[in-house]
This record gives C-alpha cells, structure tokens and sequence, in this order.
C-alpha cells in the first residue's frame, strides 16, 4: 500500500504542525479510555476478589437467628434436603471498653468451633494468632484493632449479658459476613466503636447461656439446592425456639452493602467514557477536516504524480492512528494505574484483606475498540473526502466563503455593534454545526465539573435532612432483648438525659402481589419530637394507629402508593401475618425502613409496652458522665452516638468524594481544555489572512485577538447555561442509578457547584486564549498580502 | 512646490534566511510628494514590495531611514506603526484580502470605525463606482468589483498615501483598466501620494512619475511628459 518514505514523513510533519491540537485530542481521548479501564478494571477486580475471598473463607448461603435452639436440631438441619455444611454458633452482643478510650463500644461476639476451624464464614487471620479454648482470648476485627492501634497481647473489656470479663487479644481477623461492618442500629459503618469479636465455644458458650444449644446459624448450600426450600424449612425448625426468620445472602447486611456499592459503580461506569468518546469523536472531526480542506491543494498534487485514493486515504487515516494511539498508550498506563489506585481505595473502604487486581484482556480488547471506533465515527467523513476529491477539482482553491446577514440582523440592537462584533457573529452563524458542537463539547465539559461537586451536595444534603429533621435523637440506646417501660424510666432517671424515646423494631416479610421485601419495621409514639418520619416535602409525618408507612425505596420496588394493600409477615415472635394499608410514603435519604405505630406493632407481637431500646436527648456535657450510667445498666446492649457516627462517616465519605472531584475536575478540565484550544486553533488557521488583513489595515493586536477570543467567549457564555442543564440531568442519572436500598441519592446542586463548574471552565478558556493569543500576536502582515486563500 | 510626504535615505533591509544573508534592498533614497501618482516598476525579487512594506509599517529596515512628515518611522514601536496604518495609510492588496463576512459597505465600515477622520463609507463606494453594490458580500462581487471595494475602503479613512501592492495582477486587462481608473481618481479626488508597484511596464504611463528598482537599488527615475488615461493604456 503505502510505500516509499515521503509520505510517512509528511505524515509525521503534519503531525507536528498540528501538535497541540493532536496532543489535546489525544489527552481527551486519554481520558476516555482511561476511565472505561479504569472503571470496568476496578469493578472486574472486586469482583474477583469478592468471589475468591468468599470461597475461601466458605461464606455461608442462608443465615439464620433464633433465642436459643437446642444443639440436637443441627442434625435436622443437615438433613434438609440441598444443606451441604452447618455452621452452628453462640451471637451475643454486648459492650466493651478499652483503656484511654471514653466512649462505649458496641461489640458481637461470636463463639467459633473449639478446634480448628469453622466449617462456614471462615475466619481470615491478618495477624496474631487463633484463640484458645482454655483461656479468655479473642480475635478482633482488624478494622477495629486498626482504628484503636490494638496488638496481640492487648486487652480489653468485655460486657456481656451483665457480666464483664477481660480478655487478651490474640489477633486481628476479617471475615467475609462483616467485609462492610455496622453496629446494630447505626447507619454508617464506625470502626472506634464497633468491634467483632470472636472466642472459642467453650468460653462463650457458659457466657452467653447456650451451653447444649446455639442462637445462630450459617449454611453453605449444595450446587443446584433450592434456596427458597432451604429457608422454608430452616424457618419451619427455628421457629418454635425464636427464630427471627433465615435469609439468603443477598439479604446478608455486609454482603447487600458490597454487592449495591459495586452495582452503583457498575450503573455509573459507563457514563464518562462514552461522554470522553463523544467529545474526542468531535475534536477530530474539525480537526482533521479542517486539515484536509486545507491540504486541498497537496492532495491533487499528489494524485495528479499518481498516488492511488487508497494510499492518500490511508495516508490521513494512519495519522488519526497515530494521534489515537498516543492517546491509547497514555489511556491504557493511566487506567491500569488509577484502576489499581481506585480498587485499592475501595478494597480498603470494603476492608477486603487483599485484592486481585487484574486490568483483563478484555476490558482493555473492548477500551481498544471503543477508541478506534470513535476515531472511525469522527474522521470518515473527511477521509472520504480525501478519497474522492478529484486533481482537478482539488486544485482550483476553495470557493470563496459565502456568508449571509445572519438573523439576529433582523434586531435593531445589531446595527448598533461594531463591524468586528459583527464578523463574529456572522462567522458563528456561518459555522452553524460547528459553533453548536463546540457549545455542546463544553457543556459537556461543565456538567462533568458539577457531577464532581454534586456528589459532595447530595451526602451533605442527606446528612442534614437524616440528622437535622428525621433522627434528631444523640443517643441510640439498643437493648439486650425487648424491655418493659421499667427500662425506659431506669434511662429517664440519669443524669443528663432530657428525653427517652422507645422504639421498638422489627424484621418483616412485606409483600404486594407477586413482590416480596425483606426489611425492618421500626416503631414509635409520635408524642415527641425527636424522631420522625419525613414525607417528600420533607415535613414530618404523624405515625397513624392503622397502617403502615414504606420508604420511598420499598414502594418503589413493591409498586404500591399510598392506600394500597400490602401483606406484611413480622419474623419474630410468633410470627404473625396480617394484611395492612399503606398510610404513607416516606422519604428516607439513609437506609429503607418501615414504620409502624409501636402500639400497634407491640400488640401485633402480643408484647404491649415493648421497647428494643430507646433514643435520647442527652446534654452535651455530660457525655462521659451519660457513657458510665449507660454501661452499668444490664439492659443496654449498644450505645450508638450520632455525632461520633457521622464524623466517622463524613471521613469515610470525604476521602471518596474528594478522590472523585478531583479525578473529575482533571478530566473535565482536559476536555474543555480540548474543546476551546481547537477551536481557538481552528478559528485562527480559518481566518489567519483576515486577521492579519485587519492588522495590515491598523488593527491593533488586542483588537484582532478580540475577534477570537470573543467568538469563543460568546461560544462559553452560551455552552454555560447548556452545560447546567446537561449537568443537572446528569447528576439526576447518576442520583437515580446510584439509588439503592442503602441511600436515596437526592438530587441538590448547591449555587456553588455551578459557581465551581463555571469557574473552571473559565480557567480553561482563558488558557488557550493567552495560548492563542500569543500565536495571533506572530500573524505574518507581510506574508497575507502576497498569498490568496 | 509639493509638500513632501516620504522621505527615504539610504534605506536598507537584509533577510537572514539561515546562514545566507539575503539584501532585499541596498540603500534607497527618494522623495515622494504629496498627491505625487508613483509608479515602482521592478521585476519579481528586485525590491520593490519590500521598500513598499517598509514604507506602509509593515516591515522595518535594516539601516537608513524613512521619515514621514516629521515621523521617522525607522524608529516606530509596535503600537506607533499600528497607528500610523489606522490613520494614514491605505492599502490595497493583490488578492483583496476583503472580509468575507462583511458587505461591501461594511468592509469599509471596519476601517472608518477606527480611524480619526474618515469620509462616508458611502462617499468612498461612490467614489470607486460601487455605490449601487454596497450590500452586496464579497462572493456577491466580481474580482475587479472586489479590488474597487478594498480602494474604497483604503481610501475612506483620507489616508496621507495610497499603497497598492500590484492593484491588478489577479485581474484581467479590461477589468484592471476600471480599477486604475478607479484608483486614479481616488488619487485625484483625495490628494494622497499613491504608490503602484507592478511589473505591467503599460501602467507606468498614468503615473506622475516612475520609479525603476533592480537588485535592491533604484536603477532609474523617470517623470513621463504627460500623464495617459487609464482607459487609453492596454496590456
């Protein structure tokens, strides 16, 4: 095909007359493929790693709770038909207390096999050593032997059932039921204050008074097992000895936590490199069309010594080649890097204990393609065009530019503007698709700059609704088991306490029609005003004696509205089922629950004045005084303060977001970077020999850059009310894709999100117009009187 | 005795074209008058845009100097020459160099904009005979209708010199001849010095006077005994 060496090496000068604008098209497209690896990589890689912990530590299929289960029903159990391991244990929660630290600490504790190791939900041991039988030692989670500093040898406080016990830490362990951890009752994940704790059986059996019987239950299932069968008939063994109702893994809290945070970054991935493809689809296209309209005259040339349409075809094509794998090379190194980056950070959010990264063949085969195919999309039509164009007609210039009055002449306003003014608006309306295609490519460079901003809007938005207006309680206090109102005063009598709230809770089977739930109800007396439910105006809902309240999320999935019918099962107790009438529905930002008036749910259950624990209004500075009456009541089995929780969290949150802005800010800056700068570029070689005419005449320099840069502010200052509206759909795609039953993303963009948007792309645009401008400074006056267009 | 506008002296300008020192003009010197209809005839590569270029504040000189009136231009900044083509010369070029986007009436309009005491666009276009054709856009006019719109709009701004760098070296003869004529009676009617240079020998005969370059130096100076008609030349 191609042979000889003068093209090639007219192909590289070329490129290197066009080198900004090729190394700006490259970047974007840079940006594109590294997001799409570096996504698409990082979801593949938690996958694997999810996969692979889960086998290896045997993650259990169906888990179970009851009271207290007589150690005989395990053999039942392994009888069911599809069970093919039984993991049975003693869960007990409780307190505890760790030296130079103030607050309470909620802990689990589970009791492992006496020898060796469990047959389902295996410990992963990251330091230390297993415990023994013989003696009061523990393994810890490493998250929270991580957040204290803890070290084999250490101990801590343990107060279980009433009774406190020292023991030794003999190490840190992760274990793939508590990948995600959070306490009972709290809403975000708190590694100060929440610990799992595991012991032999034999020193937590006598502890938790399971000795011969177990109150909690793990099972690995056969291949091709039915699961709904399996939890059927677990349910029907438990239920007798309080069984709260068996769940599958989807519904297991750690596991429901990971897989909607990795379908969150699976809705999302796709979004930004297709927006980076588009954009790059575009700046080739100007570009290289431009290029071959203006190589008009060295195309006939060629073909008129006899180069085949095939080989100067070829000729523009490897150069769109070169200039996308430059960008390629860069997409792939920084997306394979930044994949590692990111799926690092997120196995460390997720507490994996290590992570198999792979960047797949695939991922990076299908990036490849991608690319090629969007070069393909922005440059056919000009190649066709070099392909076609006959010597002839080539070497005749191009016909003059035809211009018109543009409409906005039919204003008296536009008789008033100078004739520079006037040449930039007959120009952009002249350069109808191309003006728009810029607008649209720095819309969409603005509205990627609010995504990065929207994401911190949205989690302070649900932070100040969840605890300025909903849970307005300090305190959660949760109890051992269900309590009479003797617990409630016991709290009302500290010191310090102004209010004490019970609430009871729940879990329950919620059904409409063919679709089914699994949630928590949570119950209270609307004689208060520190907890309450919101509807979507945000004001506060009265909890009706009849009926049921669903979040937003759960009538969504369920299909009901207010005033439908809904079947409720309750899994506790006695397990009654009863038909009930959606009273309302409620927006919830954090979690999906549903709400009862606890009056109702407690007669339900046939336990009137029942609390499973309360929330408190406490005074601010009798925290630590507040902390040790709570911990001396037999009753409280976890301590939750909202305050510490969402500081936890908006750490957890900040490095996120931040991570994301950041990433987002460079990448929307690299296109809007691309977009000005070409078509500053563009702009310039279009209209070199005018400008520099103006010159000649005595147009002064700034008065020659204005009719550039004043096309291409005018283009921004039109691109930025587009870009808010594409940015606000695209926070709406992603609040609705990002939706899960663990948050309700709300759509809010604060004014200083478009502020920030705006500025950056301002920042953009002013960078290429002093890089422009330096080039219209070097216009040659001389040169443009000699030479036609 | 005219006023005299231009005064060169010993003007020189060398290009460094690599390690070769190229010496586009080897010491000038002339005097053009007021309202004075010159004629630099030369051949390709003698000069003579060059000395042009110089003369309009395009380009700078190696050695000697150009006064104009009482500015020595040799010795201009950036913005001082930016001023002196806003406000005293005029150009016309060979290829136009009109803006496409603007009517004819506009392309005049750009220069009256800016400059300190313009005439009418209108009375410009008039003058250059296109006063019906003033809305009209540069692809809407003919090549020698174009080349009348870039004289109106040279001269619109009452510049103190006209330069016309080969006026009608895209045009054909007929075409050419309507705009000399147009050119010459810009001449008359504004009285600014009007420098053509050109290597059609057949327009030296409507100058006052004309000037001769070769090699960078001026190789003859002649004053015809009477000036032709544009009309009555032919090429």
């Amino acid at each position: 095909m191609v042979s000889g060496r003068m093209l090639p090496l007219k192909m590289l000068r070329d490129l290197w007359h066009l080198r900004g604008q090729a190394l700006a098209i490259a970047l974007v497209i840079a940006a594109g493929l590294s997001t799409w690896i570096l996504s698409l990589s990082t979801m593949r890689s938690l996958d694997n790693t999810m996969d692979a912990y889960y086998s290896a530590q045997r993650f259990g299929d169906v888990f179970a709770e009851a009271v207290r289960v007589p150690s005989s029903v395990i053999e039942r159990i392994r009888e069911i038909e599809g069970v093919a391991t039984v993991q049975a244990r003693t869960r007990l929660p409780g307190r505890a207390e760790l030296e130079g630290f103030p607050d309470s600490i909620t802990v689990v504790a589970h009791s492992l096999p006496d020898n060796g190791r469990a047959a389902v939900n295996r410990l992963y041991l990251q330091r230390g050593a297993m415990p023994s039988a013989d003696a009061r030692e523990a393994v810890v989670s490493e998250a929270f032997a991580e957040a204290h500093g803890l070290v084999p040898g250490d101990t801590l406080a343990l107060i279980l059932r009433g009774r406190e016990i020292r023991v030794t830490v003999t190490g840190m362990a992760s274990n793939p039921e508590y990948i995600y951890q959070i306490a009972p009752g709290a809403l975000f994940p708190d590694h100060l204050r929440y610990a799992v704790l595991w012991m032999r059986n034999r020193q937590l059996e006598p502890l938790a008074d399971m000795r011969g019987a177990f109150n909690s239950l793990s099972l690995r299932l056969a291949g091709g097992a039915n699961e709904k069968h399996v939890i059927a008939a677990v349910d029907d063994l438990l239920t007798p000895y309080g069984g709260v109702g068996a769940y599958a893994r989807e519904d297991q809290m750690s596991h429901l936590y990971l897989t909607e945070e990795m379908r969150q970054l699976e809705n999302t991935a796709r979004i930004f490199p297709l927006i980076f493809l588009g954009v790059a689809v575009f700046l080739l296209a100007v570009v290289i069309g431009r290029m071959v309209r203006q190589q008009r005259e060295e195309i006939a040339t060629l073909k008129a010594f006899g180069y085949s349409n095939a080989v100067i075809g070829l000729h523009y094509f490897l150069l769109v080649v070169v200039i996308v794998a430059i960008g390629g090379v860069i997409g792939i190194i920084g997306g394979a890097e930044l994949g590692k980056g990111l799926a690092n950070m997120y196995a460390d959010y997720f507490r994996f204990p290590y992570l198999y990264y792979s960047l797949g063949t695939s991922v990076v085969a299908s990036g490849i393609l991608l690319t090629l195919a969007a070069a393909l999309a922005g440059t056919w039509h000009n190649l066709r065009a070099a392909w076609r164009l006959t010597p002839a007609e080539a070497m005749r210039p191009e016909p003059p530019e035809r211009y018109h009055r543009s409409g906005l002449e039919r204003f008296a306003l536009f008789h008033r503007i100078g004739q520079t003014t006037r040449m930039i608006l007959r120009h952009l309306e002249r350069r109808r698709l191309k003006s728009l295609l810029t607008i649209l490519g720095l819309a969409t460079s603005v509205s990627i700059l609010m995504v990065g901003n929207f994401q911190g809007d949205a989690v302070d938005h649900m932070i100040t609704v969840q605890y300025g207006l909903a849970s307005r309680e300090d305190v959660t206090v949760t109890f051992d088991q269900p309590r009479g109102p003797d617990a409630i005063l016991e709290l009302k009598r500290l010191d310090g306490i102004h209010e004490a709230v019970p609430y009871r809770a729940a879990a329950a089977r919620i059904s409409h029609g063919h679709r089914s739930i699994r949630t928590g109800i949570q119950a209270w007396d609307d004689h208060q005003r520190l907890h309450r439910a919101l509807d979507a105006d945000l004001r506060s809902i009265t909890l009706p004696k009849q009926g049921l309240l669903l979040s937003e999320y759960h009538a969504a999935e369920l299909g009901v509205m207010a005033g439908d019918r809904v079947s409720v099962e309750l899994l506790e107790g006695r397990r009654p089922v009863f038909e009930t009438t959606v009273a309302a529905v409620v927006r919830e930002y954090v979690g999906a629950s549903s709400y009862m008036h606890i009056e109702t749910l407690n007669a339900l259950l046939f336990e009137p004045g029942r609390a499973s624990g309360a929330w408190l209004a406490t005074d601010a500075l009798l925290d630590a005084k507040i902390d040790a009456h709570l911990r001396e009541l037999p009753a409280v089995a976890g301590v939750n303060r909202s305050e510490e929780a969402l500081q936890s969290f908006r750490e957890t949150m900040n490095e996120l977001v931040i991570v994301f802005a950041f990433v987002n800010t460079l990448l929307a800056g690299v296109i809007a970077f691309g977009v000005i700068y070409n078509s500053a570029r563009l702009a310039l070689s279009e209209r070199e020999r005018e400008l520099a005419s103006l010159r000649v005449l005595g147009y002064t320099r700034s008065e020659v850059a204005w009719i550039l840069n004043g096309e291409l502010v005018l283009l921004a200052v039109l691109a930025l009310p587009v870009g808010f509206g594409f940015g606000y759909a695209l926070c709406w795609l992603i609040a609705t894709r990002m939706t899960s039953e663990l948050y309700t993303i709300p759509l809010v963009l604060e004014g200083s999100t478009y502020v920030f948007a705006a500025a950056i792309a301002a920042a953009a645009l002013l960078v290429s117009l002093l890089i422009v401008r330096r080039q219209t400074y070097r216009l040659d006056l001389v040169g443009v009187l000699k030479t036609r267009e | 005795m005219p006023e005299t506008v231009f005064s060169a002296r010993d003007l020189a300008k060398i290009y460094q074209v690599g390690d070769t020192e190229i010496a586009a003009l080897r010491g000038v010197s002339v005097d053009l008058a007021s309202g004075e209809f010159v004629v630099l005839l030369g051949a390709s590569g003698s000069g003579k845009s060059t000395f042009l270029n110089i003369l309009g504040g395009l380009d700078t000189a190696t050695r000697g100097e150009v006064w104009y009136r009482d500015h020595l231009l040799t010795d201009a900044t950036e913005a001082e020459l930016t001023d002196y083509r806003r406000n005293h010369v005029g150009f016309v070029f060979q290829f136009y160099n009109l803006m496409p986007s603007l009517t004819a009436r506009e392309n005049v309009e750009i220069v009256t904009e800016i400059a300190a005491d313009p005439m009418s666009p209108g009375d410009a276009l008039d003058i250059v005979g296109l006063g019906s054709r003033r809305d009209h856009f540069p692809a809407q006019l003919s090549g020698g209708e174009q080349q009348r719109v870039a004289i109106a709009r040279a001269i619109a701004k009452r510049p103190a010199v006209l330069l016309c760098d080969e006026p009608t070296g895209a045009l054909d003869s007929k075409t050419g001849i309507v705009v000399l004529e147009a050119l010459e009676r810009a001449n008359r009617e504004t009285g600014a010095t009007t420098v053509v240079i050109t290597h059609n020998a057949a327009i030296a005969n409507m100058a006052d006077r004309v000037i001769h370059l070769s090699d960078g130096q001026i190789a003859s100076e002649a004053r015809p005994e009477h000036r032709v008609a544009p009309a009555e030349l032919s090429w």
